[in-house]
């Protein structure tokens, strides 16, 4: 195949109910750093219905073209018409890169389209780099987090990924950004659409987005009973934090599966974690230790904790918590 | 109905140790496991042959010793299994399996095609919907409950990140299931005893029906360039005081850093 | 001679380590501390056939061997000494008579249930007059003509209560002394028969452990196990059997405290590095897996002579007498391994030194072991 005639990078815009989601934007965030390495162009893919309104926003969070694909049969996500638009859109402007969020979304398109584009999917990618001979490093973890695997697609196009939300940054908004809107209609073969969305349930009560939060204070096995998490969620609540915790925490019941961090829970960076009583198991360092700063307490001073946080305390969680939620008190 | 559930066999990641010397995993004697994913789909087919007595094959690509998760699926209660083993298959990515599990099933009857919405030891949930695609298969994934209302048609529940989404599909059709999807039964005493009496099937690729150029290695797309384990990041300070001074210095070092004021 | 593990067995002990694991350790405490049997646990073992095991399947069972019935005791003690004897008793003290002495009908009429764990099994032969020296029986059966009348009360019955059979040993004609004593199928509800008080007890707490009441009790006369007269030897018969049960359920309980004392004292730190890391933990626990191991050899071989046919009554006193003593010895070092914590309900360890304790008592006390294999050596 004649790989020069696949240029830029396509970004799949996700949007629910027309909400564009926050991977989408974390996306292009990351998809101008590859455009730049590869002196080519940010292209955001935005399939819907009666969502031109929103294009404008796409630009200012970095993108240089919108290709809209607004049609009806695309108003909610279902596999085969977001399949047949998207197919058709890659091989008409045949880019370089797509990447997608790792969203239910993403994770059902992006290997269907891989399979009807006869091209290679690398998922739940970490980190994405542009080679020196200019292709794409796709970096993921493999084996539960235990490892990290740098994946190319060197000989079929495009390089596609899908992107674990929470993990790439997205950039300021730029007011005013110029960019050019380009409609693309699909054709749909309706023929194939085999499935029909009879519900969709949100049950929103009681979820929280831990990934969203810019404070986390996060419990352990360590933290102990129940009173002690409340002592936690109060601590949480006078730093306007969110409360998270580690799988064994989740797995007694104490706290929400909403709210776990690590390899099967969520990937969290935010700006100030407190691991109290986490003693720090690979799968739970995983999903936390890109935060930007991280205070752990712990009575164990060998837990492996310490080597990954900016600040430690050995010391006893349970007289520490109430102490610091008083002395932060406004 | 006809049900092939594809499982695989993986090793128990939650297992795997790093030596904290040379930075390697510890694979020694780590299990060797069904898929938790593949196995909710297995109970969810099994349910299925419980209640509207359909039959159930298991399909699984692997090296021979993967026999053993077949043997676990025979006493669990399926009525055929085919293990896929050749060295033409080795080297596969995702794409490239997909095409080696979707010739198998070319030449299987089918109304329903059952896989794990992913592998513990990949993680990547492309399987399932890529070999969707090769059979033209209309797919849903993230599974989290069926119903069979009538011969053609089921209503699944898939699970998204803020509910669930009720869908109709037609059969047939290809489900990606959630391990949480429902609790997998176990093998049962008799179900054990007499799992090594039944036959199981192996298969290599002469005998599925599908572009050999798509398989194994050079089917691959996807190559791994090179794979590591994760650098720890430097250690910061590390205090043993009584918990007023350290509360003290955590306050005094978050307003160093201006995270709080 | 043959140590590895039969493809069946392998599959097997992933499965019940799995069920072990996941359906009874959860519960362990909570049973042991408001002494409350397991019924649900019960409940998903039928389901899965590990109330049928060593029955065979025209009989409703499962088709296994005892080999693989004694793991099934073991892992379930390994996490919980209740769940393992509530199978023991089950499996070895009522279907095995009923399967190795029952008319056709009697294993038609019983076994399918039992197996299938539809009913709990049960056995009475410990009177208050009559533990060690079991011939001392004052429990009779009186020929009624068309039935037999039992009197009498029998004590410390494992299942009593969530029991629906039980093999009750009688005089029949107390002239003939053990020659005298007569076995029977007694069923839940029959006339006269009735259960009293429960025991209080240190270990195996969630089991049911009960004394068993009949006044009259009016029992047909096709529920005769056996040959009159046959009584005893039934009994001692199926204590030999039953001794495999307990010293598997002894050895799960001393291997569970292994595994409860190598993780505690990996984690656990004095003087600034793990307690496992220490000469003298390490010496002590390489002594204790050795006589684990060699208590595990034990039951295997007990195991294997039963599969097989072979006489296997010193093999299986060996094997308890062994399994109970290391379990004993097991358990109370691990809760030294433990300081104080391991005196507390916290640890599983002080649960199973509890639970040890009794399974150097029940179905013949140590000494009574003693006393089988020095009777072989002797002979």
């Amino acid at each position: 195949m004649d790989k020069t005639a696949y240029k830029n990078v396509f970004v799949f815009i996700e949007q629910r109910e027309g909400i564009i989601q926050s991977v989408a934007l974390e996306l292009l965030g990351k998809a101008q750093d590859l455009a730049q390495a590869l002196n080519e162009k940010v292209v955001a893919l935005f399939a819907g219905s009666g969502i031109a309104a929103e294009a404008q926003s796409l630009i200012e969070y970095g993108a240089d073209e919108i290709i809209v694909m607004d049609s009806p049969e695309l108003k909610y996500y279902l596999t085969e018409p977001y399949t047949q638009a998207l197919s058709q859109a890659i091989t008409q402007f045949k880019p370089g890169i797509v990447l997608f969020g790792a969203t239910t979304i993403g994770r059902d398109l992006g290997p269907r389209l891989s399979a009807r584009l006869n091209t290679g999917l690398t998922a739940d990618c970490t980190r994405l780099e542009i080679s020196e001979e200019g292709e794409l490093m796709m970096t993921r973890p493999a084996f539960g987090g235990n490892l990290m695997a740098t994946i190319l697609c060197s000989d079929h196009r495009p390089q596609m990924s899908t992107v674990r939300p929470g993990v790439m940054q997205k950039r300021e908004r730029e007011t005013g950004r110029k960019g050019s809107i380009i409609p693309f209609a699909a054709q749909f073969d309706t023929s194939k659409f085999k499935v029909r969305l009879i519900e969709n349930v949100k049950e929103d009560k009681g979820k929280v987005d831990i990934t969203e939060a810019k404070i986390l204070v996060s419990g352990g096995r360590g933290v102990g009973s129940k009173d002690n998490f409340d002592k936690l969620a109060r601590l949480a609540e006078t730093l306007n934090a969110q409360l998270s915790a580690s799988r064994a925490v989740v797995d007694s019941g104490l706290v929400d599966h909403d709210r776990q961090v690590g390899q099967t829970g969520k990937t969290v960076r935010p700006d100030l974690y407190f691991a109290f009583g986490i003693s720090g198991a690979i799968q739970h360092l995983a999903g936390m230790e890109e935060s930007e700063f991280i205070v752990a307490v712990n009575k164990d001073k060998y837990a492996p904790i310490f080597s990954v946080c900016d600040l430690g305390i050995v010391g006893d969680v349970n007289k520490i918590v109430p102490l610091l939620t008083e002395r932060l008190q406004p | 109905m006809n049900i092939v559930v594809c499982i695989k066999q993986v090793p128990d990641t939650t297992e795997i140790k790093i030596n904290p010397e040379t930075g390697t995993l510890i694979r020694d004697g780590v299990p060797s496991i069904m898929n938790p994913d593949d196995k909710g789909g297995l109970e969810m087919a099994l349910m299925l042959k419980d209640t509207c007595n359909a039959h159930v094959t298991v399909i699984t690509m692997g090296p021979p010793q993967a026999e053993s998760i077949l043997r676990e699926a025979f006493a669990m209660g399926v009525d055929r299994a085919i293990l896929l083993t050749d060295r033409r298959f080795a080297g596969a990515d995702t794409l490239a399996t997909s095409h080696a599990l979707a010739g198998a099933l070319r030449t299987l009857d089918f109304d329903l095609i059952i896989t794990g919405r992913q592998a513990i030891d990949g993680d990547t949930a492309q399987v399932g919907p890529q070999m969707a695609e090769h059979l033209q298969l209309p797919q849903i994934s993230y599974v989290a409950g069926l119903t069979c209302n009538d011969s053609n048609l089921l209503t699944v529940k898939k699970e998204t990140e803020e509910g669930y989404q009720i869908l109709e599909v037609e059969l047939p059709c290809l489900l990606t299931v959630l391990a949480t999807a429902n609790k997998a039964r176990y093998m049962s005493v008799q179900g054990i005893m007499e799992s090594f009496d039944k036959e199981m099937e192996i298969w290599d690729a002469d005998k599925i029906e599908v572009d050999k150029e798509k398989l194994g290695l050079k089917g691959s797309p996807t190559r791994v360039k090179k794979s590591f384990t994760k650098a720890q990041k430097g250690a910061g300070e590390v205090f043993e005081v009584d918990a007023e001074e350290a509360v003290g210095i955590i306050i005094s070092k978050l307003k160093e850093k201006f995270i709080i004021k | 001679m043959d140590f590895s593990l039969t493809k069946q067995e392998e599959l097997f002990l992933q499965m019940i380590r799995e069920f072990a694991e996941k359906e009874v350790k959860p519960l362990a405490a909570a049973v042991d501390e408001d002494e409350r049997f397991p019924l649900e646990t019960v409940k998903k073992m039928s389901k899965i056939g590990l109330l049928g095991i060593p029955v065979p399947k025209a009989c409703g069972g499962q088709g296994g061997t005892n080999q693989i019935y004694s793991m099934a005791v073991e892992e379930l003690s390994r996490v919980c000494g209740t769940t393992g004897v509530i199978m023991s008793a089950h499996t070895s003290l009522c279907m095995a008579p009923i399967l190795e002495n029952g008319t056709e009908e009697q294993k038609q009429k019983y076994l399918p249930n039992l197996a299938s764990g539809n009913w709990i099994g049960a056995f009475g032969l410990t009177e208050p007059n009559a533990g060690t020296d079991a011939g001392m029986q004052q429990t009779t059966a009186v020929d009624a003509g068309d039935k037999w009348l039992l009197n009498g009360s029998k004590i410390f019955i494992t299942n009593a209560g969530y029991a629906h059979v039980y093999i009750v040993m009688a005089m029949t004609d107390k002239s003939l002394g053990t020659k005298g004593i007569s076995a029977f199928i007694i069923e839940k509800g029959m006339p006269g028969f009735s259960i009293g008080k429960k025991e209080k007890k240190m270990g195996i707490r969630g089991s049911s452990t009960c004394e068993l009441i009949f006044e009259n009790c009016e029992v047909p006369k096709e529920n005769l196990l056996g040959k009159e007269g046959k009584g005893f030897a039934i009994a001692m018969k199926t204590l030999d059997g039953g001794r495999i049960g307990i010293a598997a359920q002894a050895l799960g309980i001393a291997q569970g405290a292994i595994d409860e004392t190598v993780k505690y004292t990996k984690e656990r730190k004095q003087f600034g590095k793990p307690v496992a890391s220490f000469q003298n933990t390490q010496f002590q626990m390489a002594d204790l897996e050795t006589k684990v191991q060699a208590a595990r050899l034990l039951v295997r071989s007990a195991a294997y002579k039963k599969d097989h046919n072979l006489p296997y009554s010193a093999d299986a006193a060996m094997a308890k007498l062994f399994a109970a003593e290391t379990a004993m010895e097991v358990t109370i070092k691990a809760v030294q391994f433990h300081g104080g914590y391991g005196y507390t309900r916290e640890y599983a360890v002080e649960r199973m030194m509890r639970d040890a304790k009794i399974t150097e008592i029940y179905e013949g006390t140590s000494e009574v072991q003693r006393m089988v294999i020095a009777g072989k050596l002797f002979r």
